[in-house]
């Protein structure tokens, strides 16, 4: 006894065992032990679970209360399709549904606005023009049990007017309304690049949403701090979890300059990560994102509110690690990265279907997704015990050093103007593409693994049937749309417009005017019109 | 080799979609192969991408959709190329276009559908062979299947 441990290297220096990098480029080691978290302490830095700083879960039951919201895609192109895919998801076992928007929608622009030619109801997403698609859309679904997740940016203004105005027609109380809008600007300039607006107006919107919602939703996540979006434009997950964070820090600062009191909105911000293919850097990714958030709310912030302390996510895994060569493996791909969020204490997860590398999903393979998740929680007995690779000699250690490495990258985002100033002065971008470039290569050179792709590879492939987008939608979508415009009464829309505006220009809530502008038959792509009339537009520099 | 002429390839996302990881990571591979890349980036339309071909007097365009809207978009392109007189410029694309979409693509005049997973040498490879002459610089590694 007393004996200090040795490690593998030191116990036979001569035998040479090549080094490894996870995906973030920390170098992982060939044995963990003892030595590895001598200064770690289990009451100050990992505590139990539902208890500060959170890295074991942000609820002391966790699955043993109850299992993580299994949350699938229910868009498709029509709104009325979209809505009965919602109900057969719900049918199959989902808890949850995450609502994509088409490109069109997620532009600003309206199903019959000549930049949508070709584009109207695909990608997955749904087409929301009007109120009457957000009335089909959710047409008979009980919005006070099931949670949606619309996965709405840049408009996600427009779209919490067009769901509160169905809530309300309903009757509906907007004080029940539960579900999440993604609401994220700042990884739009960063990494998904669907903005409309310079950066400092758009960041007003998401914080006129995020207090109306305080005001009014106190259910509704009024936003969902996005890594997902860096990660699949390429940043690794160490970058994914930093930048994430350095995101939500500057959304809690502008809450706080707004005039909020930190512990009225904070408990409400979520957030959405990616699972990729290295199964314990994703455990140690949301171990250490639990810990720095807690850890900063606390002591930074100086919130009080546990609730305000807690990182609450949801999980998609990777459909950047999907592959187009012998798709059925994706199947195996999605299980382990799935496995790995729920290991890692995720609030809700979405699996993906294994053909998404060539197109929006079959029924087939998104069962098989569905299913997954069912397997994982009902078969595999994992969700029994929770956090159950604490004190993991490797997992702390690689909690430890992911929070350290992220602590510094945004220490030097601050030390560099912050999060706005390093949009426009290009550095995410340039970061992210970076890593997509050494990924890439990494892949290329037989560095990395990709079974099937650059090993294993069979050459003919066999064929799989993927899902077809209705040809004639577009056409249809436009004509009753046309008819839609031409049946309003052009004097309140143009007042509606007239209030959005002046909203815009003084800095009041757009909430009230974009309310009343819905009511008025104010198409999504009209009231980005109004609002580009006033905060213009915005390009980024194209860089590669 | 000295008398080579630098290969010009105009990289574009055309549409809406902002998914821009390939096109950036190829846009890199060319360069860093020696080609001059012109990358005009996200949200295109049809015709500041023939325009600027034209004013660059590009050899190539390569297009990056993964937003289904392939068999719109590219049409629309090449009927633009051919209004323009563009038409000694190779058209390539990539992204998530399925297999079946390819045989109507190319016979609209998309030269080359590079599938997701493609080693960018693979690429260069054919617009090298594609563009410059007869004897194109040997490439390590993966030999093209076209």
């Amino acid at each position: 006894m007393g004996l200090k441990p040795k490690s593998i290297n030191e116990q036979n220096p001569d035998k040479h065992i090549e080094p490894v990098r996870n995906m973030s480029g920390l170098e992982i080691k060939p044995l963990y032990g003892p030595e590895d978290i001598q200064s770690l302490s289990y009451e100050a830095d990992i505590g139990r679970p539902g208890e500060f700083p959170y890295v074991r879960g942000v609820y002391p039951y966790m699955y043993r209360e109850r299992v993580w919201t299994i949350r699938q895609l229910g868009s498709l192109g029509p709104p009325d399709k979209a809505n009965l895919r919602i109900r057969q998801l719900v049918e199959m076992g989902a808890t949850g549904v995450s609502i994509c928007l088409d490109m069109p929608t997620i532009m600003g622009r309206d199903s019959d606005d000549p930049m949508a030619e070709g584009e109207v109801g695909r990608c997955g997403g749904v087409a929301i023009d009007t109120l009457d698609d957000m009335r089909a859309l959710l047409e008979g679904i009980d919005l006070e049990t099931i949670s949606i997740n619309f996965v709405s940016n840049s408009q996600s203004a427009i779209i919490l007017a067009l769901f509160c105005v169905l809530a309300e027609e309903r009757g509906v109380p907007l004080s029940k309304l539960r579900g999440t809008m993604q609401n994220d600007i700042l990884k739009e300039y960063q990494a998904q690049k669907s903005y409309y607006f310079p950066p400092s107006p758009s960041l007003r919107l998401t914080m006129d949403t995020i207090a109306f919602c305080h005001d009014n939703l106190p259910l509704f996540n009024p936003i969902s701090i996005s890594g997902y979006h860096l990660a699949s434009a390429g940043a690794t997950p160490l970058q994914e979890l930093a930048f994430t964070l350095a995101n939500a820090f500057t959304y809690v600062r502008e809450g706080i300059n707004a005039g909020m009191a930190v512990d009225a909105f904070a408990p409400r911000l979520s957030f959405f990560f990616k699972v990729h293919n290295d199964f314990f850097e994703n455990v140690a990714k949301f171990r250490a994102a639990r810990r720095i958030w807690a850890r900063t709310m606390k002591d930074t912030f100086k919130a009080k509110d546990p609730a305000s302390w807690r990182f609450r996510v949801h999980t998609q895994t990777s459909g950047s690690s999907l592959t187009a060569q012998q798709m059925e493996n994706n199947i195996v791909r999605t299980t382990i990265q799935a496995l790995s969020a729920v290991i890692a204490g995720t609030q809700s997860l979405h699996t993906n279907s294994f053909d998404e590398a060539l197109s929006i999903p079959t029924p087939l393979s998104e069962r098989i997704a569905l299913r997954t998740q069912q397997i994982i929680a009902h078969e595999s007995a994992v969700a029994s015990t929770i956090d159950p690779l604490a004190g993991s000699y490797f997992v702390e250690a690689l909690t430890n050093e992911m929070e350290a490495e992220a602590l510094r990258i945004i220490q030097a985002i601050e030390d560099n103007g912050g999060v706005v100033a390093c949009i426009e002065n290009g550095y995410f971008q340039k970061e992210i593409a970076e890593s997509a470039f050494a990924y890439q290569q990494a892949v290329q050179n037989g560095e990395r693994i990709i079974v099937g792709l650059n090993a294993y590879a069979e050459g003919e492939e066999g064929k799989i049937e993927l899902r077809e987008v209705d040809p004639d939608f577009e056409k249809e979508k436009v004509a009753v749309l046309k008819q839609f415009k031409s049946n309003r009464d052009p004097s309140a829309l143009e007042a509606a417009g007239k209030a959005l505006r002046e909203a815009c220009r003084t800095g009041e809530n757009v909430m009230p005017p974009l309310l009343s502008g819905v009511k008025a038959g104010m198409s999504l792509g009209e009231a980005v019109r109004h609002m580009r009339s006033v905060f213009g537009s915005y390009r980024e520099k194209a860089i590669f | 080799m000295t008398t080579k002429k630098t290969i010009r390839v105009l990289i574009a996302k055309p549409g809406l979609d902002g998914h821009d990881r390939g096109a950036k990571v190829v846009a890199r591979a060319l360069s860093d192969a020696g080609m001059e890349v012109i990358y005009l980036g996200l949200h295109q339309t049809p015709e500041m991408i023939v325009n600027t071909a034209a004013d660059e007097d590009v050899d190539a365009i390569g297009l990056s959709v993964l937003s289904g809207a392939h068999n719109t978009i590219f049409p629309r392109v090449i009927s633009l190329m051919k209004q323009k007189e563009v038409d000694d410029v190779l058209l390539f694309g990539g992204g998530t276009i399925p297999e079946k979409d390819h045989p109507f693509l190319k016979a609209e005049g998309v030269d080359r559908i590079f599938m997701p997973g493609t080693d960018t040498k693979e690429i260069v490879f054919y617009l090298q062979s594609a563009l410059n002459d007869s004897t194109p610089s040997v490439i390590e590694g993966t030999a093209s299947k076209s």
